[in-house]
């Protein structure tokens, strides 16, 4: 959630145009002294120690064996926890979760479902657009423990879903039970699609209505229109959306924990749930913070990527 | 929270709409029944889950099927309304997430100015790695920072997760509230100092007053994201006496076998009503703020 307004100032900057920097500064009528730096440093301050402390913190203890009781001691184990994760059938598991709930929620239902609210809107009636817009951004704004509970109750054996289902006459589900993985995608599917809403709504309003004419003139279709015409302009708000709903996916933790606290039998662990459960059910800070340390990399990969599409679209 | 793209995307849906007007002809109309329809559809998907927070807190025999309730009565309410289930848990999560609101702030608005008017060979690396922080899983940390809070005594304490929350928020308001500043432009302030004003002043009295919708627009965004976050007072905050209502609302309601759903949906909309009612807030502002910082900028 953090990265959304770059991602929209990045949505709506004209294609071309210099962004990210703002204006040049103006000469500096005053002198300049050594102590101009100094309003940054509470910030740097703060950043300094409850974010790059906690990273370095991280990478150190996640080569010892640190247990969350008796800091009688610990020792330092190398690449033990490292081996231990990629042998350990449990992460390989919830390894495979965190994808799951990656591309189904985000990629694939959030991206495309935002997508195409963010291209009916367009075409929509303006009550419609109003009520649509009011309850997917009213979902979004939700908390995510509330949003939990609220389809906890939904996808219950004795939920709204079910009374539904035998109502048309269809078996009763148990998604919480059976796969719970995908009861956890589907509220986040409705959570968060509001995000990818805005954003291409946003880089939509930026498209000039002359080209997408101009097709429509030239003869193609609704479908041949957005696939050859809209979508391609829409490039980089989509990469950049992208990589902003796979961040924040990767980082949910409330939503599965209040919905199914990662079971039964943990399948719906993601990492972030099951680094949590090792550090502190099971008192393994080493291995827990080991874990932290994989899924910051990811993390930080995914952010360098974020990075790079916004400073591609900076040169010209 | 990105939601002055919904009021460009207002604006030019306006356009739209006007201009297929003029295009009416039977297909469209037809095409226009599907958009509608699908819209419509949509909408009922999300208002679902809703609709039952919205009954069921008015029910005292509300179960977790959405259902009329036979008698509409504020029991579950006055259930909830005791200082340990309600009150202190709300007071704690506005104490929290104000605290950490405002010092995220002043730290924000004091780092953008001179990342807004020096340069520096260092100003662009250093937005880069706030720019880069902004898109760090918050999540990954907890554990480590867990640790570290246990290791220097702040596990636990007010203060600490205060200052652990303002920080989280910190990389994206700096990156915001520099963006803001950008926009005012720097002859205002030129003119102060010539008056006599030294920097300091200049930055409180002329771009500060400029620039407060955009800072409004930090704020409120900060707010709603703290105040909606579940993990980082569940790890720091163990007493039940310091814990906010994001996480007062799961330990409540895990203590019981059976869950008390009409009470669940009282609970729930009580703590989503800041969130929501700020938001609101926050989309009028927007377009004030939004066409200033556009406008600037150009």
């Amino acid at each position: 959630m953090s990265a959304a307004p770059a991602a929209v100032q990045e949505a709506r900057r004209p294609p071309g145009r210099l962004g990210g920097g703002g204006r040049a500064p103006h000469p500096d009528p005053t002198a300049l002294t050594p102590l101009r730096g100094l309003p940054l440093v509470p910030a740097v301050g703060l950043i300094g120690v409850f974010l790059v402390g906690p990273i370095l913190y991280c990478i150190w203890s996640a080569f010892t064996d640190m247990a969350l009781t008796g800091a009688a001691g610990y020792h330092f184990v190398g690449l033990d926890n490292f081996t231990r994760a990629f042998t350990s059938a449990e992460f390989g598991q919830s390894v495979l979760y965190t994808v799951f709930f990656t591309v189904v929620s985000a990629i694939i239902g959030q991206n495309v479902l935002g997508m195409a609210l963010a291209l009916l809107m367009r075409k929509g009636n303006a009550v419609v657009r109003a009520l649509v817009s009011a309850v997917v951004i009213g979902a979004w704004v939700m908390p995510e423990v509330v949003a939990g509970y609220l389809w906890s109750a939904f996808l219950g054996t004795d939920g709204s879903l079910n009374h539904v289902l035998t109502g048309l006459g269809f078996a009763p589900q148990n998604l919480l039970y059976t796969t719970p993985i995908v009861a956890v995608s589907i509220a986040n599917i409705w959570r968060g699609t509001a995000f990818s809403m805005l954003v291409y709504s946003a880089a939509l309003s930026e498209v000039p209505k002359e080209i997408e004419e101009a097709a429509v003139v030239d003869g193609a279709g609704t479908w041949r229109t957005l696939i050859s015409v809209t979508l391609p302009m829409l490039r980089r708000s989509i990469a950049t959306n992208l990589m902003l709903i796979t961040l924040q996916t990767l980082s949910v933790f409330g939503l599965i924990w209040t919905m199914t606290k990662g079971g039964p039998s943990n399948k719906s662990t993601t990492l972030p749930l099951y680094a949590y459960q090792q550090a502190f059910q099971f008192s393994q800070l080493g291995y827990g913070t080991a874990l932290a340390l994989l899924l910051l990399l990811v993390g930080g990969a995914f952010s360098l990527v974020y990075l790079r599409t916004l400073r591609l679209g900076d040169t010209p | 929270m990105s939601t002055w793209s919904g009021v460009v995307g207002e604006k030019w849906s306006q356009r739209t709409t006007r201009h297929s007007r003029a295009l009416t002809s039977r297909h469209r109309l037809r095409g226009k029944g599907a958009v509608n329809g699908a819209l419509l559809f949509v909408a009922l998907c999300y208002l679902a889950p809703l609709a039952w927070l919205l009954l069921a807190a008015f029910d005292t025999a509300a179960g977790p099927s959405v259902a009329w309730p036979k008698q509409w009565s504020l029991d579950n309410f006055r259930a909830i309304l005791t200082e340990d289930t309600t009150f202190r848990p709300m007071l704690n999560g506005l104490v929290l997430c104000g605290g950490a609101t405002l010092v995220t702030l002043v730290c924000a608005v004091l780092a953008a100015y001179p990342l807004s008017r020096y340069r520096s060979r260092l100003k662009h690396p250093f937005l880069m790695t706030v720019l880069f922080m902004t898109g760090l899983p918050i999540t990954a940390i907890m554990v480590p920072v867990y640790g570290l809070f246990v290791q220097v005594n702040l596990i636990d304490t007010i203060s600490g997760t205060i200052l652990f929350m303002a920080t989280t928020a910190l990389p994206i308001s700096i990156w915001l509230a520099k963006n803001f500043m950008d926009s005012v432009p720097a002859e205002l302030e030129e003119a102060a100092w010539t008056d006599g004003a030294s920097r300091m002043q200049g930055l409180r009295r002329v771009v500060l007053p400029l620039m407060w919708p955009g800072l409004a627009v930090v704020a409120l965004y900060t707010f709603i994201g703290l105040w909606g976050n579940f993990f980082v007072p569940f790890v720091l905050l163990l007493s039940n006496d310091n814990l906010p209502a994001s996480v007062g609302i799961y330990t409540f309601f895990a203590q019981y076998a059976e869950v008390i759903y009409g009470q669940l949906a009282a609970y729930s909309l009580l703590y989503s009503l800041p969130a929501v009612l700020l938001y609101l807030g926050l989309s009028r502002r927007l377009g004030g703020a939004f066409t200033f910082g556009g406008g600037v900028k150009g």
